[in-house]
């Protein structure tokens, strides 16, 4: 089924005319101007551009977490809004993965247990969703803290606690927000790594939102947004400007 | 998912516990009160609890409720034993006495005249000596509580020493000669309790011109009771009323005509009032603390079905412990100060269903505002 290509890529992402605008009247502002935007299969994908352009409102409509109010939005040749309810939120559960700027670890389970969260929202028994976590954690480095609570870890490593939860149920594409901001440097680099390593590969896509110019390197495209639009899209971070 | 559910309950203590408390404190003051509320209304009735023997209480048809006696005449007792389907009937007096005390006071007692031949209509249980002891002369049966409080007498420095057997009594100006202990339901009003034949009561007791307050009656086997008191209230014209029916319409009366129901009300709604409103807000608090991981597993793929599952669930658990807990703790409280105070404390199962119903009630409001809450929440938010 998924056979969608343009210009012998394959297609994991297609927005086209999308469209989104918060609140009414006098109050109402235009997130989305009309955004054409394809990410491709077995690409990490940027999105940059100034704080209140669209990025985050664009990676929402992308997960299928946020309507958006004109034209189409396919995720592997899926429409967000033309699923019912139930089934966006199954769809969602087994196709996307998610990294957050703050991590989002729930602070009262270990890491083993947070990162088994996707797979037991799948419906995978727990023993099983356990070893799997075990296994994804073991991948990222942190086979030694398996029933460390999140916040006896550091930033970098909640945030690979997050990759790894991110990964653990096997998406085709994972939303990344922010995923260094709130690590120095180094760390943000390591994660990075971490991410093209580990979550690249099987056909799955990456669309990643950042600030973070000191990233831009492990990025196979960026596309810039401003005021709602996609204004370029490069695949090299120096033709940006 | 159930267990990410209850580890994200456990794992906020203070939030936990306070949650828990505000359903402790519900249910056991709602529980309490039940079981004071019970525990009057069983005193109400102690006395047909205690006569446990006869079938049937025969009455004056405008009696209201034990204690509400109107003397009947004693040739009633022979036209009830002539009514079909009634294997005996024997005549019961009961009134309110007045004791000397050593003091000089004097002290009201529930005396119960128990038919001369049979005794039936007896003290439940005997603590000293034995029934039969009331056919000695002058013989009167003291309960326990009543012989070591209200009638003990007072050594040099006033000390109370219990009524023991052989002690003398002056009832209504009469001799009466302790010849046993029993132990009886406590009454009502908390009096001490004197069993005596029927004879001697009504000897003890002021000068009326009628004197037989009930006549207790047996029904032959296979007689249906029911059918038995109409049988007896058409053939003479008096109230008939099954153990049970008697027992009901004195609680009622109490009931219908104290304070008693409102007073224990008022408290039972405060209680439940107070519990609500710390566990609700406590629970609402605690959702508000977590919205941020509940948006990020809608997100992940966590149904509103789901995440709804999860927070009843952790309302389930506090429900279950709160009312273990508080139960637990009323029970105990009955139990320390029931044997030893005036502390009038019953717990049929019927109140502890109630205590888990307005539990489950205060619950399932505290949760209301969580659910609707989650229900409207967007998975957008964990990006902002």
């Amino acid at each position: 089924m998924e056979t969608n290509m343009t210009a012998g890529h394959e297609i994991a992402v297609r927005c086209q005319g999308v469209k989104k605008a918060y609140g009414t009247g006098d109050a109402r502002v235009q997130a989305l101007r009309g955004i054409d935007l394809e990410v491709r299969k077995n690409e990490l994908l940027m999105l940059v551009g100034p704080s209140g352009c669209g990025k985050t409102t664009l990676i929402s409509v992308i997960a299928g977490i946020l309507d958006h109010d004109e034209g189409e939005c396919e995720v592997f040749e899926h429409n967000f809004l033309r699923m019912p309810q139930g089934l966006r939120t199954l769809y969602r559960g087994q196709t996307l993965g998610f990294v957050f700027q703050s991590f989002n670890l729930i602070p009262t389970l270990n890491i083993q247990e947070n990162v088994s969260i996707p797979l037991l929202i799948n419906r995978v028994k727990r023993k099983e969703a356990m070893d799997r976590a075990a296994g994804m954690l073991q991948r990222v480095g942190l086979e030694g803290r398996l029933k460390s609570l999140p916040s006896n870890l550091s930033g970098g490593q909640q945030q690979r606690v997050a990759i790894a939860r991110a990964l653990v149920h096997d998406p085709k594409l994972i939303v990344c927000d922010e995923p260094t901001s709130a690590l120095d440097h180094e760390t943000g680099h390591r994660v990075m790594e971490l991410l093209r390593d580990v979550a690249m590969g099987k056909g799955r896509s990456l669309v990643i939102v950042t600030h973070d110019a000191r990233i831009f390197e492990f990025a196979d495209r960026i596309a810039r947004m401003d005021d709602g639009h996609i204004v370029k899209v490069v695949e090299d971070a120096g033709q940006l400007n | 998912m159930e267990l990410i559910a209850l580890k994200m309950l456990v794992g906020d203590r203070a939030k936990y516990l306070a949650m828990i408390m505000g359903v402790v404190f519900a249910s056991m003051l709602i529980t309490q009160q039940e079981a004071i509320f019970c525990g009057i209304m069983a005193r109400t009735c102690s006395a047909i609890t205690d006569t446990g023997l006869p079938d049937i209480w025969v009455m004056d048809e405008k009696v209201q409720f034990i204690d509400d006696t109107k003397p009947l005449q004693d040739t009633e007792l022979y036209r009830v034993r002539g009514v079909s389907g009634v294997q005996w009937a024997v005549p019961f007096y009961k009134g309110l006495l007045k004791s000397r005390m050593d003091d000089g006071s004097f002290q009201s007692c529930n005396v119960f005249g128990l038919d001369d031949a049979t005794l039936i209509g007896g003290p439940p249980e005997m603590v000293v000596g034995e029934l039969a002891n009331l056919r000695r002369a002058d013989g009167v049966i003291v309960d326990v509580v009543g012989a070591a409080d209200k009638l003990a007498r007072h050594d040099a420095n006033g000390k109370p020493i219990p009524l023991k057997q052989g002690d003398i009594l002056e009832l209504n100006d009469h001799r009466a000669v302790v010849v046993g202990i029993c132990r009886t339901s406590r009454t009502f009003q908390s009096q001490p309790v004197i069993y005596t034949t029927y004879s001697r009561a009504t000897l003890f007791a002021p000068r009326e011109r009628k004197l037989l307050s009930f006549v207790l009656v047996k029904a032959k086997p296979g007689v249906d009771r029911a059918a038995l008191c109409e049988r007896i209230k058409s053939v003479t014209g008096l109230g008939a009323l099954g153990r049970d029916e008697f027992r009901w319409k004195t609680m009622l009366y109490f009931m219908k005509n104290t304070g008693i129901p409102i007073n224990i009300g008022i408290g039972m709604i405060m209680s439940f009032v107070v519990g609500t409103a710390i566990c609700g807000q406590t629970f609402y608090s605690f959702t508000l603390d977590n919205l941020k991981y509940l948006a990020t597993l809608k997100a992940m793929g966590a149904s509103n079905f789901r995440l709804l599952a999860m927070i009843t669930l952790q309302a389930l658990l506090v429900a279950t412990i709160g009312f273990g807990v508080g139960v637990g703790m009323a029970s105990s409280i009955g139990k320390i100060f029931g044997g030893r105070t005036e502390l009038a404390f019953l717990l049929p199962w019927q109140a502890l269903v109630i205590t888990a119903g307005v539990v489950v009630v205060i619950v399932v409001i505290s949760s209301i505002f969580s659910i609707h809450r989650v229900i409207r929440l967007e998975p957008a938010i964990v990006f902002k």
